[in-house]
């Protein structure tokens, strides 16, 4: 094989949140350096928290991300919830999952048709598929912008939530609310049908790289997104209070981002880990379009994460439909509705304590630690964001794939390479935000 | 008219206020229809270094690199735009600044901390010259859209100056001081139509302070619910605290 030289350099890499950048160094043939830099400017949120009060948190911590807001606020809710020793009510738990669904679908379809869907259809943005793809781009829209609202229905908004905080709700949806949000789900099938039907004709690349998937698992019978214990598909379980054990945080001097590993040497999260360990506790639409995509588990080839979230969406969908069908035969209680939880009417018996949130967020699991004084103050932070535990996994994937597609133009491997970032659906700005590709070649 | 060059760039932040745009829905089509986008790094790959009418700026400026690209974007600007929290005020970001910035450095990433530059976190305006503001944690939309049409006629937007309790009455709101809890509601610009409030919660003051807030009734309302000074101005601080920079 000829000694190649490659040497791309491309600053920021497109289309993901945050800011990040790609180095791959190839010197004769032979892989120098291949690595993903996080180079966002770092946020210090951890170290933010210490002195705020714990019922603050929720509302700080859901600022370390947009896009996935909601699943900080229920991420920091719950490790609020179990510092303080208190045990959310069945209603509570319901909605939670509810709105856990509503902002999976949302961040999902954003990436499938915003994020991904340019480069299978070979261009740069979804700007030039407005012309050429009209009503893919307005189905898009449409079916985003339906998440959008039931978010705001539930929680009054889907960037930064407002009524969601520790103890239960500051506002509880009304009968007809509850109606409105079930029209809005239910008219989204056919939208969800097409999303299928366009996804059955886009062509992935063919990659494979084994790893370990690591996300929620549980004994009962639900796909588990909100509760559960730690588990991965090299067969670890542990509880979510052991998490430090599977996150294992390092960092390297590159990367804004810390990172993560267990078992091996890195570790994937995601939608893709959560099919493979969950498959059989879908829902069964969900399954039966799985087969139809031809996505079996356990599925190694990164890229096919997105395919992985569309099956995710009919899943969220049908059982979001479900929940809100049960709300309207199970009236909810409106005097669970609580006064806002900063706790100044001392609502909520205080007590020092360690509280671990663990949650599936759209990107893969979240985990939100607090340790609180007597007063309710916090005192330490951890937050462990999904795409620093894929960044590892990430370059690993990069090291495997570069080789293979040395045939290649450089202009190719580079999209190659960008796709597959942009598979994981990184979300920088969690870990303090930008992506940028270099691939050097000296 | 010509339709404008717009660009979007974002500094330290969550990238909400931009996914508040992508949340228009078809709607969107509607304004992507009447301004030309240059350049949107979170949803296109097209980049951008020439002359631009517009940029809108989120994001706080939390290090060097920030300082200098922000020149640089004013430069090429004919307006500027500040928008959201972190960018118009500095936002939570500027919770940092009640740190030693050694320290909180050393906290979060330990003994490397010292590959992790940053300096106390700042507003845009606190850097360059901004024309428009659009505040909120996240934008309110509505609020945006105006401000994009003032810019696009080079008419001037005026950001409400009176406090979110006038919203906040209009709306029928039970107040929060009468279900025994404090918000800043009475210091804060209005303009979210009370949006936090409407939805049982309390104003956090995430689009910063009224220029002139009324400080005498604030120090009886303090008085009549017995509320630690201490407690308002943390509470303040969540979003304010670069205001001691300006
Ligand atoms: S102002 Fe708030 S929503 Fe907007 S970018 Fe900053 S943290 Fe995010
Ligand atoms: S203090 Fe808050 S709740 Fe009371 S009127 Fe003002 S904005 Fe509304
Ligand atoms: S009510 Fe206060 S915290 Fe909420 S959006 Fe309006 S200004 Fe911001």
């Amino acid at each position: 094989m000829e000694k190649k030289n490659i040497n791309i350099n491309v600053e920021y890499i497109t289309r993901v949140e945050g800011h990040g950048n790609i180095v791959i160094n190839m010197k004769d043939g032979s892989l120098d350096k291949c690595r993903l830099e996080i180079v966002e400017a770092p946020r210090f949120f951890e170290g933010m928290l210490r002195g705020r009060s714990v019922f603050e948190a929720q509302h700080i911590t859901s600022r370390i991300c947009g896009i996935c807001a909601c699943g900080h606020t229920l991420a920091s809710i719950q490790a609020a919830e179990d510092a303080l020793g208190i045990t959310p009510t069945e209603q509570t738990t319901k909605l939670r999952k509810l709105l856990l669904h509503y902002e999976i679908l949302d961040s999902h379809i954003l990436h499938i048709y915003v994020l991904t869907a340019p480069d299978l259809l070979g261009v740069k943005s979804f700007v030039p598929l407005i012309n050429s793809h009209n009503e893919v781009i307005r189905r898009a829209l449409r079916m985003k912008k339906t998440c959008n609202d039931v978010c705001d229905i539930l929680v009054g908004r889907h960037v930064h939530p407002i009524s969601a905080i520790v103890g239960g709700f500051t506002k509880l949806p009304r009968e007809k609310d509850i109606d409105k949000m079930l029209e809005m789900l239910k008219s989204m099938r056919p939208d969800m049908d097409a999303t299928l039907e366009l996804l059955q004709t886009l062509k992935f690349p063919e990659f494979e790289r084994d790893t370990e998937y690591i996300g929620l698992v549980s004994d009962d019978n639900e796909y588990p997104l909100l509760t559960g214990d730690i588990g991965s598909t090299d067969g670890i379980r542990i509880n979510k209070n052991e998490y430090l054990k599977m996150t294992n945080e390092f960092i390297v001097p590159y990367s804004t981002a810390k990172r993560s590993k267990l078992n091996r040497e890195s570790y994937a999260v995601g939608a893709l880990a959560r099919f493979n360990l969950n498959f059989n506790k879908l829902h069964p639409k969900a399954k039966e379009a799985a087969l139809s995509l031809q996505l079996k588990p356990k599925c190694i080839n990164p890229y096919l994460n997105t395919v992985a979230q569309l099956v995710e969406c009919i899943h969220c969908l049908e059982d979001a439909i479900s929940i809100l069908e049960d709300l309207k035969n199970n009236p909810l209680n409106y005097n669970e509705e609580i006064v806002v939880g900063l706790n100044e009417q001392k609502k909520i018996p205080l007590k020092s304590g360690n509280g671990v949130g663990a949650v599936e967020v759209p990107r893969g699991i979240l985990f939100h630690n607090y340790q609180i004084d007597e007063n309710g103050v916090i005192q330490n932070a951890n937050c462990v964001i999904p795409t620093n535990q894929n960044t590892g996994n990430i370059e690993y994937d990069m090291m495997k794939l570069v080789p293979e597609i040395l045939d290649k133009s450089e202009e190719e491997i580079r999209l190659a390479v960008e796709m597959l970032v942009r598979s994981y659906d990184p979300c920088i700005s969690c870990s303090a935000h930008l992506l940028n590709i270099t691939l050097l070649n000296k | 008219m010509k339709k404008p060059n717009v660009a979007f760039y974002d500094f330290a932040c969550c990238e909400g206020c931009q996914l508040q745009v992508a949340n228009m829905g078809e709607s969107l089509l509607d304004l992507l229809g009447s301004i030309n986008i240059v350049e949107w790094r979170e949803v296109m790959s097209e980049k951008w270094d020439m002359k631009l009418d517009i940029s809108i700026i989120e994001g706080s400026i939390t290090d060097k690199h920030a300082i200098s690209r922000l020149k640089r974007i004013r430069k090429r600007s004919k307006i500027v735009i500040a928008y959201g929290s972190c960018a118009t005020i500095g936002g939570v970001n500027g919770m940092k600044n009640s740190f030693d910035i050694e320290e909180i450095r050393k906290y979060v990433y330990g003994d490397s901390y010292q590959f992790f530059p940053t300096e106390p976190t700042r507003a845009i305006h606190q850097i360059v010259k901004v024309d428009y503001f659009v505040n909120g944690c996240p934008v309110y939309i509505p609020e945006f859209v105006t401000v994009l049409k003032a810019a696009m006629l080079n008419i001037p937007y005026y950001v409400p100056d009176y406090a979110v309790c006038v919203e906040c009455k209009m709306n029928e709101n039970v107040c929060m001081y009468e279900r025994g809890v404090t918000c800043l509601g009475p210091v804060t610009r209005a303009g979210c139509n009370s949006w936090c409030i409407n939805n049982g919660n309390i104003c956090y003051g995430c689009r910063g302070m009224v220029s002139n807030p009324n400080i005498k009734g604030s120090q009886e309302v303090i008085a009549k619910y017995g509320i630690s000074i201490d407690m308002i101005l943390k509470k303040m601080n969540m979003y304010n605290k670069c205001r001691e920079l300006d």
